[in-house]
């Protein structure tokens, strides 16, 4: 017999060969499927990577004339000057701590919200509340501000009205720094807790019944049938949010922190975003604001991929 | 079934509960209506007495004032061009994208999703990326507001979950009788999966409407500015209080009346889809959260 004479290495050959021929079949069966994919893909080469290639102008001394190719190569010296530069830290500061609000205090209002919702046994009432509270996340930003604006402003705004029939100090909290940071909680609160329950009610439908039912024949009450039977179910979703949240760390949003940011606040609400727009748009400091957007961009990825790593510790599904 | 018993304590739970879903059900809402209220109310009203809701005098005053100059129709012109036209344009190259990688047998399949996932991840930044605008020549034009955008990666992710999702046998036996790709996408598997089509589509729509972001980053021209734009000058308007009117303190501030009625036109086009937007979001929202 012939075949028994091929030794394993030109077997595997064949098998290698074999493949080849089967993979480059695949391709050729599927090249109408390739032009569909063609123009999404140019997409993305064009204003998602190219703008990856561009943050090599963070090295240079860019100049608009001379293009990425001919401008001036100076190492370091914005990242330098950003990490030297006193408004830095400030910067820093601000980022961490609206970070900071989204993670402890934004993020669990929804999680308690969907248990409250759980609990509702009238379906019309339940219904009726999540369509009133999904409202505000279609609101773009800028109706969201405008709103808080025309209620919250000294000249005729509601709240302070209201304040001063009470016999209160009117309070300027559009100017005043000490507000800034409980608005932006709050309009954030406001415009996605009600959206971010979603995800969580999802989820909860998926607890067997049979579980409840175990536990009130042990005489749990309803806080506790919560807390240890519901809470735990939902355990994944939460921390897949999580990560998910952690990992939107520095996207607190360009618009809706420039849409309150002003001059008299500017020291608790000027974040990473905000300040590569005035720096880069505003000043046509390129170079400069594209070095301080490179490092929020590398230290969000580097938080998500920390935060899936964790999460996989935790010996949880991750996100990829 | 035997009929459960309900404790004392669970009638208390269950009071307080209710009674808290609705406080915030309201809380959530009373803005929209204040807002809605002022804008039908008289300034004389508005300036005499603070009420929260509903006015005593009605008066068609503030909107007769928005609609008496051409800006604010040049603005929802611009914002009804952008979101019917982006929706169809997003939706056109999102579902094309999504069938494509949808496709089990296709080579490369893996490296192009991670590729598109990773743009979630990190990108370039808003500089480089406005530089890349610019060197494709679409400053200035409203162009700027839809191609920079044309594919939304979670929409397009939550498209192609929907569709490995279709029965495979549908495409196979289409095959076999001849059809090519393009015509099983358009004849077969667009028609069966409308309601996910429609989904994504509204998901576009409101994100084309409220765009403000890439107008104020792109268009320096006013004359192009969408409605979200108007408002925000409307509303800030020569307060000379933040950063992008303070170059405008010089123009005497338009009544409270014409900042809330704004705020109603700005804000109706997408109170309108929302019964439809509510039937298909949670659904959508839901797809979205099927591991890519």
């Amino acid at each position: 017999m012939e075949t028994t004479t091929l030794t394993a290495k030109e077997e595997a050959k064949q098998v290698k060969k074999m493949k080849r021929s089967e993979t480059w079949r695949r391709i050729k069966r599927n090249k109408m499927i390739y032009l569909m994919i063609l123009p999404g893909l140019i997409y993305f080469l064009i204003y998602k990577y190219l703008p990856m290639y561009g943050l090599i102008i963070s090295f240079q001394d860019y100049k608009p004339y001379l293009g990425i190719l001919g401008s001036e190569w100076v190492g370091l010296e914005h990242f330098n000057r950003l990490f030297t530069s006193s408004e830095f830290w400030m910067i820093f500061k601000n980022t961490l701590v609206l970070f900071g609000l989204q993670i402890f205090i934004y993020f669990p209002i929804p999680i308690i919200i969907s248990l409250m919702l759980n609990e509702v046994r009238h379906s019309f009432f339940k219904r009726g509340v999540q369509t009133l509270i999904y409202i505000p996340h279609f609101m773009s930003w800028v109706v969201i501000v405008s709103i808080s604006y025309v209620m919250l402003t000294l000249d005729g705004g509601i709240v302070n009205a209201i304040l001063e029939s009470l016999g209160l100090q009117k309070i300027n909290f559009l100017l005043n720094e000490d507000w800034f940071r409980p608005m932006y909680i709050l309009q954030v609160i406001w415009r996605e807790a009600g959206w971010g329950t979603i995800i969580f009610l999802a989820a909860i439908t998926a607890v067997d019944p049979q579980l409840y039912e175990a536990a009130r024949m042990d005489g749990a009450n309803r806080f506790r049938q919560m807390w240890h039977i519901t809470l735990p179910a939902i355990r994944n979703v939460i921390i897949v949010l999580l990560i998910l949240k952690i990992g939107d760390v520095l996207e607190l949003g360009f618009e809706h922190v420039y849409l309150l940011l002003n001059s008299s606040n500017r020291n608790v609400a000027e974040i990473f975003d905000t300040y590569v727009y005035v720096a880069g748009l505003q000043q046509g400091q390129f170079s400069y604001s594209t070095a301080v957007g490179f490092f929020k961009g590398a230290v969000g990825l580097v938080m998500v991929v920390f935060a899936n790593w964790l999460a996989k510790r935790f010996d949880e599904e991750g996100i990829y | 079934m035997a009929q459960q018993r309900i404790s004392a304590g669970s009638r208390v739970f269950d009071f307080f509960n209710y009674f808290l879903l609705a406080l915030l059900a309201l809380i959530t809402v009373l803005p929209f209506i204040h807002v809605v209220g002022s804008s039908f109310a008289t300034s004389a009203e508005i300036a005499r007495t603070k009420f929260l809701l509903f006015p005593t005098e009605f008066s068609l005053q503030a909107y007769k004032y928005i609609f008496s100059t051409d800006t604010i129709f040049r603005a929802l012109g611009v914002s009804i061009i952008v979101t019917v036209g982006g929706t169809l344009w997003s939706m056109f190259f999102s579902i094309l994208t999504a069938y494509g990688l949808s496709r089990r047998d296709l080579v490369g399949r893996r490296v192009i999703n991670f590729l598109i996932v990773f743009t979630l991840l990190f990108n370039g930044g808003m500089i480089p990326t406005f530089l890349v605008v610019q060197q494709t020549g679409l400053l200035d034009s409203l162009w700027a507001l839809i191609i920079p955008v044309t594919i939304n990666a979670f929409n397009m992710i939550i498209l192609r979950s929907f569709f490995l999702n279709l029965p495979q046998g549908l495409e196979e036996s289409a095959k076999i009788d001849g059809a090519n790709d393009f015509s099983i996408l358009f004849r077969i598997v667009i028609p069966i999966s409308l309601p996910a089509i429609a989904t994504i589509s509204l998901f576009y729509a409101v994100t084309y409407w409220n765009t403000y972001m890439h107008a104020i980053l792109y268009l320096a021209d006013a004359d192009k500015w969408p409605v979200q734009v108007l408002l925000r000058q409307i509303v800030v308007l020569a307060s000379g209080m933040n950063y992008d009117a303070e170059a405008y303190t010089d123009v005497p501030p338009p009544e409270v009346t014409v900042k809330m009625a704004t705020i109603v036109v700005a804000t109706v086009p997408v109170l309108l889809v929302y019964p439809f937007l509510q039937k298909y979001f949670a659904k959508g929202a839901l797809l979205g959260s099927v591991k890519g």
